[in-house]
């Protein structure tokens, strides 16, 4: 596999915060990195420093092979990227767009008529073709700004919240966009949708507080805490405090947090930090004190639930 | 080196467009049209001098341009950072530089567009006498480079800031110090209390100087310097400033 993005220690202080802080990340061919964080975590100014845009205060970061720094014009030929909020001249029609963005990327006539014809059908531009971009909805907006990221068929492509303000559909259709491009490339999404992680990405990056969290498949991720020391109950009463003082006792010295209300019923967490529990015997001994347990098993977090421990524990 | 002038025409092609994109352009053209008009018709008396030259006409471009540039140059920064279509601009493989020398040009070749309209009042000129046309052509380049120099401060003054009107005002200042600077009531303000060096490099920035000295004909090697080398220091100053202001 070939490392196609490679960011090391990046760094960057603006006044007396720290945006942040020593971030490393490779990306391979073929692997769509699903960048996480809370709003202010960072990841745009990652993203920035990635592109090229940003100078870091140290760290170093390559797109292809070439230093984003030392030689921004080889790397940023191998670069596609998606700014914030789609930036693009709002005067200017779809088709004068996407042609002044693709010679500037050095393409030129049968080429450059070739590939904003690929456009247009591949992103489905072909409807606004010749429209002024300020006269499009956000959906055709943000299609406009991966279009001009697509134009020179880069290696790399960077996307700073390509689905935010999307609605369900449009969201839907953008996640094909990124899957249908994914396997010769390397992408970086960034974005707060967890969902979004689970359906396209191949790899999630946590980032919080300008650090990286945690840097594993989704899978992995959630896998990462099933491990047999963690149970969750699910109650139904209306009467849920006297009901977790009872089952305390019999859980054996369990932590107990309540995860989740929903409905009328409640889910708790057990932790057993140190002797796995068997979730058969905790299931006899509370059913057989009579308590309005619905349900016994095994914690199975969701990527929500691993994202808030994640980038909650460091505040 | 041919990939940097071919995304300078690039840049120029677009940036010229976006001048007629917008309503902009027509206003500018109309407004700069009628104040020309009128100062050189009825303020200067073009007919009642009774003389076949364009003096009347060229002794209002310092004044005009100091308005009227900073109009033209306000927007080639400011909107990209404030629309931020800079982040694209910057990311993308070519020098900074060939994007800032080709926003220049094309706010040039506008001003230009802009000059030739007035070629009427030359052949008019022509109509009624036989004037030296050697010095009305002189005038014109002598215009043409003051344009590029204001031209060339407003665009740097641009990248300062994200508001087009902020960019406008401070450009109009900086232009209006530029112009004044060799007028009598400047330098005697000054040489009252400053070293005579001070005094005389402050005289030797004037704009007016140079621009009077250029449409009485006489194109002289001191004034092209002058008008050029303006014109690349404020484009480098520009390129640093792009450089350091785009991420803020």
């Amino acid at each position: 596999m070939t490392t196609l993005v490679e960011a090391r220690g990046l760094k960057k202080r603006f006044g007396d915060t720290t945006a942040v802080d020593d971030v490393s990340l490779s990306v391979s061919r073929g692997e769509v990195v699903g960048f996480l964080g809370p709003n202010g975590a960072g990841k745009s100014t990652t993203m920035k420093m990635i592109t090229g845009f940003l100078e870091p205060d140290s760290g170093t970061a390559q797109i292809g092979g070439h230093d984003v720094w030392r030689d921004p014009a080889a790397a940023k030929a191998k670069l596609g990227y998606l700014p914030e909020g789609a930036p693009a001249y709002g005067e200017m029609p779809v088709a004068d767009f996407l042609s002044f963005v693709g010679k500037m990327r050095g393409l030129r006539k049968a080429q450059l008529n070739n590939r904003l014809a690929e456009m247009a059908e591949r992103v489905r531009l072909t409807e606004v073709w010749s429209r002024p971009i300020e006269a499009l909805s956000k959906g055709y907006r943000r299609r406009v700004g991966i279009a001009q990221a697509l134009i020179h068929d880069p290696d790399v492509l960077i996307l700073d919240e390509p689905t935010d303000g999307l609605d369900p559909n449009q969201k839907h259709e953008m996640r094909n966009l990124i899957r249908e491009i994914a396997p010769n490339k390397s992408i970086i999404v960034s974005t707060h949708i967890l969902e979004e992680v689970e359906s396209v990405c191949s790899r999630a990056v946590i980032i919080a507080s300008g650090k990286v969290v945690a840097d594993a498949t989704p899978r992995d991720l959630v896998g990462s805490k099933d491990d047999g020391r963690a149970i969750q109950i699910r109650i139904s009463s209306p009467e849920e405090a006297s009901v977790i003082e009872k089952i305390k006792p019999l859980v054996g010295g369990a932590e107990l947090e309540v995860m989740e209300r929903m409905n009328g019923s409640t889910r708790l967490l057990l932790r057993y930090n140190d002797k796995p529990e068997d979730t058969h015997a905790i299931k006899t001994r509370l059913k057989s004190a009579d308590l309005p347990v619905e349900e016994v098993g095994i914690y199975r977090p969701r990527l929500e639930d691993v994202f808030r421990d994640v980038t909650t524990r460091i505040h | 080196m041919t990939a940097s002038l071919s995304s300078v025409s690039v840049v120029f092609g677009r940036e010229f467009r976006a001048y007629f994109a917008t309503p902009l352009a027509a206003i500018f053209l109309v407004v700069f049209l009628a104040l020309a008009g009128a100062m050189t018709f009825f303020v200067s008396g073009f007919f009642a001098r009774g003389s076949a030259d364009m003096a009347a006409f060229f002794t209002w471009m310092p004044w005009l341009f100091l308005v009227l540039l900073p109009a033209i140059g306000m927007r080639l920064w400011a909107e990209e950072r404030r629309s931020g279509t800079i982040e694209l601009l910057m990311t993308m493989p070519v020098a900074p530089w060939t994007i800032v020398l080709g926003k220049f040009l094309a706010g040039w070749a506008f001003t230009g567009v802009a000059l030739a309209l007035t070629t009427p009042l030359w052949i008019t000129v022509n109509w009624l006498g036989s004037p030296d046309n050697g010095v009305i052509a002189a005038g014109y380049l002598g215009t043409f480079l003051m344009a590029g120099a204001f031209l060339a401060v407003a665009a740097c003054i641009s990248t300062l800031t994200k508001n087009q009107v902020i960019a406008f005002i401070s450009a109009a200042i900086v232009t209006f110090i530029l112009v004044t600077a060799g007028l009598e009531l400047v330098l005697g303000a000054i040489r009252g209390w400053a070293p005579y060096w001070l005094t005389e490099a402050v005289a030797a920035l004037s704009v007016l100087e140079h621009f009077q000295r250029i449409t009485q004909g006489l194109i002289e090697a001191p004034t092209l310097i002058f008008f050029g080398s303006l014109i690349v220091l404020a484009l480098m100053i520009n390129t640093f400033l792009v450089d350091l202001k785009k991420a803020q």
